[in-house]
């Protein structure tokens, strides 16, 4: 057991490579405040033993099976300080560049390394605010623009639901949370309404609320709900309200 | 766009051409003796300009009549109408021309000379409107024909460069840089692998340098490339990678375009093992059948793993290859089956002559 006065830094690492977790092993074997909490060779393993451990650093590789480190990183979110692994990604440096702690190119160099450490250091010291955007819009905005998302990772405790965007029915804005519809069940992501907007496909996912955004192919029909409202009603026989904005968005897509 | 009329040095040329006709046609109005040599000259001129720019009409009906898709009785009708009106329209300038003319003292009495003359032109109407028409449609064959050319040399650029951009994109970076990095990792743990990982990536790019100048090369030597390819991916994924070969002995010596089949296998591993927890497996099946070799690279793979983004962008090359290599005597299809991903291909089974 740790019997050290100060606590150690609970970093883990997440690569699907064991070598590659071999290289980050050896450079924080350097670092006598570091502890490695824990390795992982793909996204739900990572999330889960992000939940279990609550580690402090995160070493995160990009392509990984199950989820990327896009997907882990929106589900992990802020809590940690995150540096990404990469091999070789254009969109997702620039967005490290941007907003992630810091990012590590492969091969890992020593000095690079220790650089990105020293800033992770800072940033649990408090030195630096946090990013100020929330994980899910940081992921989105390291997203190769014009591609929207097929699949919303959501994070119940340590487990991982994928819900596939086509099975989603509706998404309604629950303060800082989402809750996402999806065949008969609904499920929690910390996740604006807007950002959720913006990583859908316009043509099939419309806002038709303040706080509702309807799959277009649900909707039965359209009701007049008291003077001048309207509800949506879904295959499933699901009301949604419609706001006069709404209303005219959804004209403007049915006339098309 | 009216190919005389939109191009100035054109329009010039078939205006120079009309002054031999302006000759011709004087001569035969003065022919019969009825017009006098100058009432002919006054006469022909005027009106041959004048046709000249009514001949530039034809172009359109020879435009929405083209002479290879529509029926004689149609081709017939619409020039003899065009024609006649042409040939009315110009009689009548012609008549009213002759009729001014006669007012003035030196060609009094011409309206009624040049009535005998209305036969000749309305002959030499006609047959001017249909020599146009016949010049517009020799035009047209020599536009299709330049546009056919034009066509041709753009899909032989775009294949060549097809071909330039597959080949440039023989080695993926994530490849490159991921290798390194396991190199990397192993100095400080096993120096004799990193050693072993440095001559395997040597010998899978060294294989790829020479290759940018061949056009196609024997299916053995294919199949050692994507055999170094493999050992340097296995040190990386370990014991996830599995590949079952079934290559028939005949089609060995197939000639096959380079890095054809490394692609497919690579992203076998990229899009499909990688995505796998425990791995999977490759097989590779080549055959040669009625001449024509047939491969099928066939993988395991997770239905449900985040999309790639460079997702399609290798399968979509090594189509495009084949299409501009092959035309339609390859075959390039991709099939899910549950959780196999398979890629199947047809080509050709060229062998290069036994020299002696």
């Amino acid at each position: 057991m740790n019997t050290a006065p100060r606590k150690k830094i609970q970093a883990v690492i997440v690569d699907d490579e064991e070598l590659a977790r071999q290289v980050l092993r050896e450079f924080l074997s350097a670092h006598a405040d570091v502890e490695i909490a824990g390795e992982c060779a793909n996204g739900f393993e990572a999330v889960k033993t992000f939940t279990e451990r609550k580690p402090d650093l995160v070493f995160l590789d990009i392509q990984m099976p199950k989820l990327d480190g896009f997907e882990v990183l929106e589900l992990i979110g802020n809590e940690a300080a995150v540096i990404f692994v990469t091999a070789y990604d254009n969109y997702a440096i620039r967005a490290f560049e941007v907003h992630a702690v810091d990012y590590l190119l492969k091969p890992i160099s020593v000095e690079r390394f220790e650089a990105a450490l020293a800033r992770a250091k800072e940033r649990m010291g408090g030195k630096t605010p946090q990013a100020p955007l929330l994980p899910a819009e940081l992921a989105a905005s390291a997203r190769p623009p014009s591609q929207y998302s097929d699949r919303i990772p959501v994070r119940d405790g340590a487990r991982v639901f994928i819900v596939p965007v086509a099975k989603l029915d509706y998404a309604e804005a629950q303060d800082d949370y989402v809750a996402l519809a999806s065949e008969g069940k609904k499920h929690l992501k910390q996740q604006t309404i807007a950002s959720l907007e913006a990583a859908l496909d316009p043509s099939r996912f419309l806002r038709i609320h303040r706080s509702f955004i309807v799959n277009l192919e649900r909707v039965a029909r359209i009701e007049p709900y008291g003077k001048d409202s309207h509800v949506a009603v879904l295959a499933n026989g699901i009301q949604l309200p419609v706001s006069r904005t709404g209303y005219a968005r959804l004209r403007a897509y049915l006339d098309r | 766009m009216h190919p005389i009329l939109t191009q100035l040095r054109r329009l010039t040329l078939y205006l120079f051409a009309w002054i031999p006709i302006a000759g011709m046609l004087a001569y035969l109005l003065a022919m019969p003796g009825a017009i006098t040599w100058r009432e002919a000259v006054v006469l022909a001129v005027p009106l041959c300009l004048l046709y000249a720019f009514l001949c530039l009409s034809a172009w359109y009906p020879c435009r929405v009549t083209p002479i290879e898709r529509s029926s004689l009785s149609r081709l017939v009708s619409t020039h003899l109408a065009t024609a006649l009106l042409a040939t009315g329209l110009w009689v009548m300038a012609a008549k009213t021309l002759a009729t001014e003319l006669s007012q003035s003292a030196p060609y009094r009495g011409l309206d009624k000379r040049f009535a005998t003359e209305i036969p000749l032109l309305v002959g030499t109407g006609v047959l001017l409107y249909l020599l146009s028409i016949s010049l517009y449609y020799v035009l047209l064959a020599l536009q299709a024909s330049q546009e056919a050319e034009a066509r041709v040399m753009k899909a032989s650029v775009l294949a060549r460069e097809a071909e330039l951009r597959a080949l440039k994109a023989q080695v993926n970076p994530h490849f490159l840089f991921n290798s390194l990095n396991s190199i990397s990792a192993l100095t400080s743990s096993d120096a004799a692998k990193a050693r072993e990982m440095c001559i395997l990536l040597g010998d899978f790019l060294r294989r790829t340098l020479g290759l940018g100048e061949k056009a196609a090369i024997p299916l053995e030597e294919e199949m050692s490339l994507i055999r170094a390819f493999l050992s340097v991916e296995k040190i990386r994924f370990g014991p996830r990678i599995r590949l079952e070969e079934n290559i028939e002995k005949e089609a060995m010596d197939v000639q096959v375009p380079p890095l054809l089949l490394q692609p497919l296998v690579e992203n076998a591993i990229v899009h499909g093992i990688a995505n796998l927890i425990e791995g999977g497996w490759i097989r590779l099946d080549v055959q040669c059948r009625n001449g024509d070799l047939a491969i099928v690279v066939e993988n395991t793979y997770d239905r449900e793993a985040p999309a790639r983004r460079r997702n399609g962008v290798g399968l979509a090359n090594v189509r495009q290859r084949l299409e501009a290599r092959f035309g339609n005597r390859a075959t390039f299809g991709v099939k899910t089956e549950g959780d196999h991903f398979r890629v199947s291909i047809t080509l050709p089974a060229e062998r290069e002559a036994r020299t002696a």
